[in-house]
């Protein structure tokens, strides 16, 4: 684990997130936010993939994680985990449980089941 | 990189679970956030990074990063099991202006925002509540009491900070369960309300 101070932790920290995702600038897309829910797919992997890649699918072939948990657990900052998310879904090797649309959002059902989950759990 | 955790008990989300909503808690420096997400949240809290380069810098250029192009925010979040289909996530988010990059991409698709507010620092919740407004979130006021800090009423407090007559304030006590639950609870019945007056 690094520790801040460490100079070696600090320069592998500013040189890494450029490194994995082959020196593309972060993607402001709008697949993936910090609450999209992601799990592997059936298809099997190849064996050349970046390590991050594998690490990426090793967390999530375990369940479903939201995009802020896989970041947390990798600890590789949000931007750099929503590159390698994207690479990895758009050759298959994830599901991604769409994110609710906005207008969905403020659904009144949904505020229901929030305020029901609250006081089930807590009342 | 050790990236799988140590035991998979309570790491993942059940497979049943299919819609993620996010709240926000929000407050100055030391008010509590952290303490109130450790104290609601199911998994052990986790922090994330989010890096942001500024204005004209270069993100590949690395030379610029002795110019110190880049600034690190960290995000506490925990994470709540409401029902086989619905999980809740909460961020703690710092309330810096000058993170406006993290804010758009925490408060987009949030249900609104929890902001703490410690009644002997008033003043310190200035800048979160207007940065709150400016990207319009609805949001209710949670007082953390520290020890031994006198209690104000709530007409006082509901001036000075310079609320609408609608928006809710209750008194909570991070470390205590029970308190943040409810003071959760006020939120998503103030958005309620909101949503009525929409429809
Ligand atoms: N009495 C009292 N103490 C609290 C409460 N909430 C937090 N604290 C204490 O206040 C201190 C700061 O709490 P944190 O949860 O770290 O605050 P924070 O907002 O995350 O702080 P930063 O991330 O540094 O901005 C800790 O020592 C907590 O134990 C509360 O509701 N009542
Ligand atoms: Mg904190």
């Amino acid at each position: 684990m690094s520790t801040p101070g460490d100079p070696e932790a600090l320069s592998v920290e500013l040189v890494r997130p450029y490194v994995i995702t082959n020196g593309r600038g972060l993607p402001d897309d709008d697949q993936f936010n910090l609450i999209t829910l992601v799990t592997t797919s059936d298809q099997p992997r190849p064996s050349h993939l970046d390590p991050e890649k594998h690490s990426v699918l090793d967390l999530c072939s375990g369940g479903l994680l939201s995009v802020a948990e896989i970041a947390g657990h990798m600890k590789l900052p949000i931007g750099i985990v929503k590159v390698l998310l994207s690479d990895l879904s758009a050759d298959g090797f994830l599901v991604v449980r769409a994110p609710v649309p906005p207008a969905q959002l403020v659904d009144v059902s949904l505020l229901q089941e929030v305020l029901n989950g609250l006081q089930a759990r807590f009342g | 990189m050790g990236s799988r955790p140590d035991s998979a008990d309570g790491v993942y989300l059940d497979d049943a679970v299919q819609i993620a909503a996010k709240i926000l808690v929000v407050g100055h420096f030391a008010v509590g956030k952290t303490t109130f997400i450790g104290t609601m949240s199911e998994i052990p809290p986790l922090r994330t990074e989010e890096r942001m380069t500024q204005a004209g810098a270069h993100v590949d250029d690395l030379g610029g990063v002795r110019g110190k192009s880049t600034t690190t925010v960290a995000m506490d979040f925990g994470r709540i099991t409401l029902s086989s289909k619905l999980v809740l996530y909460l961020f703690g988010t710092p309330g810096q202006e000058r993170f406006v990059q993290v804010w758009e991409d925490m408060t987009r698709g949030a249900l609104g925002a929890l902001i703490l507010v410690d009644p002997e620092r008033l003043k310190e919740s200035f800048p979160v509540i207007d940065l709150v407004e400016q990207y319009g979130l609805p949001y209710a006021i949670s007082v953390n009491h520290f020890d031994e800090t006198p209690v104000r009423p709530e007409n006082e407090l509901r001036e000075a900070l310079d609320l609408l007559p609608e928006t809710p304030i209750v008194t909570c006590d991070a470390r205590d369960q029970k308190s943040s639950a409810d003071a959760l609870i006020a939120l998503v019945r103030y958005l309620q309300t909101r949503t009525d007056r929409r429809a």
